[in-house]
């Protein structure tokens, strides 16, 4: 049982992650219905952001301010970062290409991740980053349950997760900006009718969506993690497969994608085989496009009116 | 503000010339003529005077001559490299350009056909099956492959397809690289089958009738045999039956579906097909390498497959052949700096002629690039902020040359990236800016492109290659998303 709550604890923070990410590219595609590639390297810029900032404050021991402050530093640095090279992506990569053919928009952003990746080797070097983090957070340090134990990091790491996630799913639902989004899902052309500044809202999705991946990019960082401009890749095609396997476009559905992959990747690594994790989260991802390929949460799409 | 509108009016009317029952060469009538002149105008005058078959011919000739008079093991092995790469290109072409499915586990296939080889044909297992049996073995098995990833593939389209794909390749590799400690039931000691990191090394050599093949001319006959085979294949399929299905299939799924084709069943055969193509050309790589390493079935070889098909046009075979030499020679020609830097040159005098659009314009931003060099080497002389580099970075003629009129910085890592970011922010800017605005844009993005190429990027040509090539799609999506040889897709308005 022990092992089990373990595993399941791991599972949920390294759900968390996927979740933020997950929720990035359900965001993006709801309102444009485009696969958002490039994700997966703005969550590695966002990584990045957050060593930056770390080695900005004094590097791992020496920090100028408080630990929680840092680290409340570290994810508001990383999260407008990324939010504003969302904003970019979109009003040079995907804005030129909102009426062209479904393909383009996709190759375009392949191309983006190229150039961010190669970007980031160019200016950061090959060499992997460390936050170190258990150099400021003891791993000692945490609390346990019977026989789990919950450590701090990864308690900050989910608390943070579920707060974000929380926060997200009020500005869909409450504020106007979150509702001109959900009507731009729904129908863009009556959406514009009624008066809806797209581009606007389409940048704030992007923001949205972007700062989402930075967070996580720096809880992977805290999570003990290498920082390297290839680090994106993997994580991002976990995100996605979250997203499909919650129903692309529907953001509980992100969320609940996201902690359920990570719960499975975290039980089969710890039951079956460390090495063929992600062949399970295939299969996994396979099963449910064969069974309900709109999601667990995703609404039948109507192909063709 | 009038003048952007006055873009907008014009991209407007673009527009709408295309619509139903316009026909879109009458329709870019003027813009064709305005293209004449400056650089263009003479690819335009090759692009339209030859015909495809003489282009086709002549490619072969020259091909035979290479391998009749080029005894160069280096240049054959480049020669041979095009050749795989050409095949895969013409694969993807079928699955992408013919049926319009984006595959990005495509390149998973070729690394099953390499692997299929190095296990039939090496000491791993101890199996040294004769060519004539192991490659067909490997095509068809690769193509059984392709038919099993199709099943659960052809229920998706667009992006889901792109990422269920990607996943599957990704399985692959995560498969060959666990597979080298595999515990079968029943036995206590693992079995190690693909080497995980380390690969097979030393495989056989392709083998006919007994006769072994001894270097690479051998592979480069081969491959010119095959290839010209599957050329001729590949046009005559496109004018099938089955070439104007996967086309409509292509266009418009749901309509071709309910004009009675059998939609699911092309889908398969057009991963089939791409499979079986992508299967022998690992074979064929396997044999010329005579070792297999996992790392070169990754994504940077997927991205250069997809880069050489987009760049070339999707559906177009002439534009695959295009871009299968830029992307598979290209890297080659970065390697030496001598040629890269003659190629740089090249480009940008040619990027500058393209968007300079007259001779005139062309003369005048060149002219300034050279002012704009000079000014900033005088004003950081006088202000003693230049230093001299200590060695000299670049070694080929050409940067002995620039050496004179660029700045060169001591510390040239953190200028480099500088630039780099600057050069970013520019060509960005550039894409928005007023039309009045770009013509000073352009000396200045040219001037940050030649500091940037000298001091930084000429030593790193690896992650160079990757830039543009990730640039280059972005800019191609937006300028021309069709390629340089494709045709424009109908869209229904």
């Amino acid at each position: 049982m022990g092992y089990f709550g373990q595993q399941l604890v791991n599972g949920l923070t390294l759900g968390g992650v996927y979740a933020l990410i997950a929720l990035g590219y359900s965001l993006v595609y709801g309102v444009l219905q485009i696969l958002n590639f490039a994700h997966g390297d703005v969550y590695m810029v966002g990584a990045f952001l957050g060593y930056f900032v770390e080695i900005g404050l004094g590097g791992p021991l020496h920090s100028k301010v408080p630990v929680p402050v840092m680290i409340f530093i570290m994810f508001a640095v990383s999260m407008i970062g990324t939010g504003l090279l969302g904003i970019i992506i979109e009003r040079f990569a995907y804005r030129p290409l909102r009426k062209s053919s479904r393909i383009a928009p996709l190759i375009s952003a392949l191309g983006v991740s190229i150039l961010l990746q190669n970007a980031a080797l160019l200016l950061f070097s090959a060499n992997i980053r460390t936050y170190d983090t258990s150099s400021f957070i003891p791993s000692t340090l945490g609390f346990s349950l019977g026989s789990i134990t919950i450590d701090s990091v990864r308690l900050t790491v989910l608390v943070l997760a579920l707060i974000l996630m929380f926060a997200l799913s009020r500005w869909v639902n409450k504020t106007q900006l979150g509702r001109a989004m959900r009507a731009i899902a729904v129908d863009r052309d009556a959406a514009v009718m009624m008066g809806i500044d797209i581009d606007r809202v389409i940048r704030w999705t992007f923001f949205v969506g972007a700062a989402l991946a930075g967070a996580a990019g720096v809880m992977n960082g805290l999570l003990l993690r290498g920082v390297s401009n290839g680090m994106g890749f993997v994580p991002g095609l976990k995100g996605f497969t979250a997203a499909v396997i919650g129903g692309i476009g529907s953001i509980p559905g992100a969320m609940f994608g996201g902690l359920l992959l990570g719960v499975v990747e975290s039980l089969t690594q710890g039951y079956l085989s460390t090495n063929f994790s992600d062949f399970y989260t295939f299969i996994l991802l396979i099963a449910v496009m064969l069974l309900r390929p709109n999601g667990l949460f995703g609404k039948k799409a109507i192909v063709k009116a | 503000m009038s003048q952007q509108n006055e873009n907008q009016s014009q991209a407007d009317t673009q527009t709408k010339k295309l619509g139903i029952g316009t026909d879109e060469w009458v329709a870019q009538h003027d813009k064709r003529l305005a293209r004449r002149v400056g650089a263009l105008g003479v690819l335009d005058f090759l692009n339209e005077k030859v015909s495809n078959r003489t282009r086709y011919v002549a490619l072969l000739l020259a091909a035979i001559a290479f391998g009749f008079f080029v005894d160069n093991q280096y240049l054959l092995r480049i020669a041979s490299n095009l050749g795989v790469f050409l095949m895969m290109t013409i694969g993807i072409n079928i699955v992408l350009g013919f049926a319009g499915l984006l595959d990005l586990g495509f390149v998973a296939f070729y690394g099953f056909g390499a692997y299929a080889y190095a296990l039939t044909s090496s000491s791993q297992l101890n199996q040294h099956w004769p060519t004539y049996l192991s490659v067909p073995a490997i095509v068809i098995t690769t193509a059984f492959l392709g038919y099993l990833v199709s099943l659960p593939s052809r229920r998706l389209f667009g992006d889901y397809l792109a990422i269920v794909t990607l996943f599957f390749g990704q399985i692959f590799i995560q498969l060959v690289l666990s597979s080298d400690s595999i515990t079968f039931p029943g036995h206590t000691d693992s079995t190690d089958i693909t080497g995980g990191s380390n690969g097979i090394p030393g495989l056989d050599p392709f083998k006919f009738f007994g006769q072994p093949f001894k270097s690479t001319t051998d592979y480069y006959w081969l491959l010119l045999i095959v290839l010209t085979l599957l050329l001729i294949a590949v046009t005559r399929i496109d004018r099938t039956r089955v070439g104007r299905a996967w086309r409509t299939v292509r266009e418009d799924p749901l309509a071709s579906q309910s004009m009675g084709i059998k939609v699911n069943n092309l889908k398969t055969l057009a991963f089939i097909v791409g499979a079986a193509i992508a299967g022998f050309a690992g074979a064929i790589f396997a044999g010329i390498q005579s070792a297999v390493f996992i790392n070169g079935f990754d994504v940077p070889l997927l991205t250069l497959v997809y880069a050489a098909v987009i760049l070339g046009g999707s559906g177009s075979i002439p534009g695959s052949i295009i871009g299968a030499f830029v992307m598979s020679v290209l890297p080659e020609i970065l390697r030496v700096q001598n040629y890269s830097e003659m190629l740089f040159i090249t480009v940008l005098v040619l990027t500058i002629g393209v968007i300079g659009k007259t001779w005139k314009r062309f003369a005048l931003n060149i002219v300034s690039v050279v002012v704009i060099g000079y000014i900033v080497k005088l004003a950081l002389n006088a202000s003693q902020l230049a230093t001299t580099p200590s060695k000299i970075w670049a070694i080929a003629p050409v940067s002995k040359a620039l050496r004179y009129w660029l700045v060169l910085p001591s510390n040239r890592i953190v200028w480099g990236n500088i630039a780099f970011v600057a050069l970013v922010a520019l060509v960005a800017y550039y894409s928005i800016a007023r039309e009045k605005i770009k013509p000073l844009l352009l000396p200045l993005i040219a001037y940050i492109s030649i500091f940037l190429w000298e001091d930084r990027l000429v030593a790193d040509a690896n992650t160079t290659r990757q830039l543009i090539i990730g640039a280059m799609l972005v800019v191609l999506m937006i300028v021309r998303p069709q390629g340089f040889l494709g045709k424009a897709r109908v869209e229904v308005l």
